[in-house]
């Protein structure tokens, strides 16, 4: 047993994680929670061979790992609230040119300038619907240290494998908090490299054309095809066209492409479901405390059973309505005003035993907040 | 080589109006890549959004066509991702100095080896004529129908405030020196911009009774003169023409470069 067992901040786990996926380009601006991320990678990168740059806004900073990623380079960038609203122009831009990235969102609290060293969940729907015109994202979140690393390399990974954006939506707390994180050993946890056409200098490259398997090879700029990307509704060459045909071909597949595969992509864990009659549902931070709950009152011989989500987009909404259906209430757990639980609402075949245990001040949902929510639902009062 | 092997023909027509001062730009700079001896491979055209930014679907580069305003900012990353590329941004006046004037002063003070090419053609064109930050006061537009009150930049004092080590202008009349201008700025190594002044006769000239493309190439002609020429001191009007900076100063990706080689060595 040589494994590296660190004691580290959660953003130092996503810095140590970006690099075992492999990164090597990172564009920031400094911004609360999420600063440690770009202070630790520009001391890491440099000595790596890896690229790192403070741009001059949040803006730029997601347009450069675009540009870099067009390159072959594996890229990120990390932010909080008001810079990941400034990013959206961009990250709309990355779905449609079907550009792999990494974007981490240590969401902070409130709207506007807000809280900015709270903790709320208030992102979750503008991860989703932040960037104008329909479209679907994958947006992964964690509790705890060790799935934050695990999260991250999949979000690469996912990147990768769908040629798309993909957010990591992590809370304040987890940012900041201290925790023990075991490194694995390189190779331990699978990674996805990029795919590159097998397509020869003489042939014609067709960058937007999928394979069978919906998978689109990629070749590198500065590499022997040349091709146009844009922002604009565009060919299987990459040119912009208005032809309707075009036009509703390619909405669907960048729609498809993530929505038909949300078996593959989503991950959650389950503690005590089988025979929970009460089932919490929950995420992130708030699941920390979730957790604390269902494991009290099982030992009250109460069936309180969590399902944490770890995957938010797509959302899983069949797998939670089967895990729902034989529960008597069903409780979703989180930091804002039910960004989730309206999504839980929609997929769950009754929607009159869901309830929302929630908090909004900025500080952390304890297992108190769950339980008074608990006592109004049995009748026993606040 | 000749001009036409570097165009992607089957994405013609182009969009360009007749008579816009574009595709004269697009000649230039064709000619000037093809004297250059450059590699198709080894060029990037990014743009941003508006008339000018189109010119990257025409030209057989890797060419990304970005965001309005942002196509320094994904130069930045194409360069420092892979800095033995060329890469080559035009775009034009409202792009780069309106909303994209903050990546422009950036890019600018950073000296990263980018060669920014402003399409000045004083207006909105794909919007269908709206002024810009270099509309000039008391010139008409679609939202000046009066007369703008708005003053403009001098882009070339605005590249040389910022820092830029290589700054020029030039007009779509002038075009050996554009070319030779367009040669100098790519092999430039540093950030270097080239303000071209480019007629629209479909907005700009017409809200301005200006006439023709002809008539305002002419304008051109007779409006401009060479840096430092005596007629500028007898009328302070005319717009000065030329290379006004070309310094050889330590850039971004080859700085970058050499802190990589010094934290390896700790």
């Amino acid at each position: 047993m040589n494994k590296k067992k660190v004691f580290v901040q959660g953003n130092e786990a996503c810095v140590e994680a970006a690099l075992y996926a492999g990164v090597d380009f990172f564009a920031g601006y400094p911004i609360t929670p999420s600063t440690e991320i770009a202070e630790q990678l520009a001391y890491r990168l440099p000595k790596k061979g890896g690229k790192f740059i403070q741009m001059e806004d949040e803006i730029s900073s997601m347009c450069a790992i675009i540009g870099a990623s067009l390159t072959g380079l594996k890229s990120m960038t990390a932010t909080s609230g008001p810079g990941f609203t400034l990013k959206q122009e961009a990250i709309g831009f990355a779905i449609m040119a079907e550009v792999p990235c990494v974007i981490v969102n240590v969401q902070r609290g409130g709207l506007s300038t807000g809280l900015p060293t709270s903790v709320q969940q208030g992102d979750v729907m503008q991860a989703r619907w932040g960037t104008h015109g329909d479209h679907s994202i994958i947006a992964l979140t964690a509790s705890n240290h060790q799935d934050l690393f695990a999260m991250t390399i999949e979000a690469f990974n996912l990147a990768e494998t769908y040629r798309t954006p993909v957010i990591l939506l992590f809370d304040a707390v987890i940012g900041h908090m201290r925790e023990s994180l075991i490194i694995p050993e390189p190779g331990e946890l699978p990674l996805v490299e990029r795919l590159k056409t097998s397509v020869d200098e003489k042939t014609n490259y067709h960058p937007y054309l999928p394979r069978e398997d919906g998978r689109l090879p990629m070749s590198d700029f500065g590499g022997v095809h040349r091709y146009n990307v844009t922002g604009l509704m565009h060919d299987m060459w990459g040119f912009p066209s208005t032809d309707p045909r075009v036009a509703y071909i390619l909405m669907h597949h960048l729609y498809e492409k993530i929505e038909g595969h949300v078996n593959e992509i989503c991950r959650m864990k389950e503690f005590y479901l089988e025979d929970a009659n009460c089932i919490l549902i929950s995420y992130g931070a708030s699941a920390r405390s979730a957790l604390h709950v269902v494991q009290s009152r099982r030992a009250r011989g109460e069936r309180l059973g969590l399902l944490e989500l770890q995957t938010l987009w797509p959302f899983p909404a069949e797998a939670v309505r089967q895990k729902c259906e034989r529960a008597m209430y069903v409780i979703v757990v989180e930091m804002n005003l039910g960004q989730i639980m309206r999504v839980v609402k929609r997929a769950i075949d009754d929607p009159n035993k869901l309830f929302l245990a929630n908090r909004i001040d900025g500080e952390l949902i304890t297992p108190q907040d769950i339980k008074n929510m608990l006592r109004m639902i049995y009748g026993k009062g606040v | 080589m000749s001009v036409k092997d570097y165009l992607r023909e089957r994405y013609m027509p182009h969009l360009w109006c007749a008579g816009c001062g574009h595709g004269i730009v697009m000649n230039n700079l064709i000619r000037a890549i093809i004297d250059l001896g450059l590699s198709k491979n080894d060029i990037v055209m990014v743009t941003g959004i508006g008339c000018s930014s189109r010119i990257s679907g025409y030209l057989d580069f890797h060419t990304l066509h970005t965001l309005h305003g942002r196509a320094l900012a994904f130069a930045t990353g194409v360069k420092l991702a892979r800095p033995e590329l060329s890469i080559i941004v035009p775009m034009g006046d409202g792009d780069a100095i309106a909303i994209g004037g903050n990546h422009f002063i950036h890019a600018a003070r950073r000296n990263i080896d980018v060669t920014a090419i402003i399409m000045n053609n004083s207006i909105y064109g794909m919007t269908g004529g709206q002024f810009s930050p270099l509309t000039g006061h008391d010139k008409k537009a679609t939202t000046a129908p009066f007369g703008s009150i708005d003053h403009p930049f001098d882009t070339v004092r605005l590249a040389m405030g910022a820092g830029a080590s290589f700054v020029a202008r030039t007009t779509t009349y002038h075009v050996t020196s554009m070319k030779n201008i367009l040669k100098k700025a790519i092999m430039h190594k540093g950030f270097s911009v080239v303000e071209i002044l480019s007629q629209c006769p479909t907005y700009f000239g017409k809200k301005n009774n200006m006439g023709n493309a002809v008539d305002m190439l002419n304008d051109y002609k007779t409006h401009t003169v060479p840096i430092g020429s005596k007629k500028k001191k007898e009328n302070p009007d005319l717009i000065e023409r030329g290379i006004f900076v070309q310094e050889e100063r330590e850039e971004y990706c080859a700085e970058y470069e050499m802190l990589v080689k010094k934290v390896k060595k700790e």
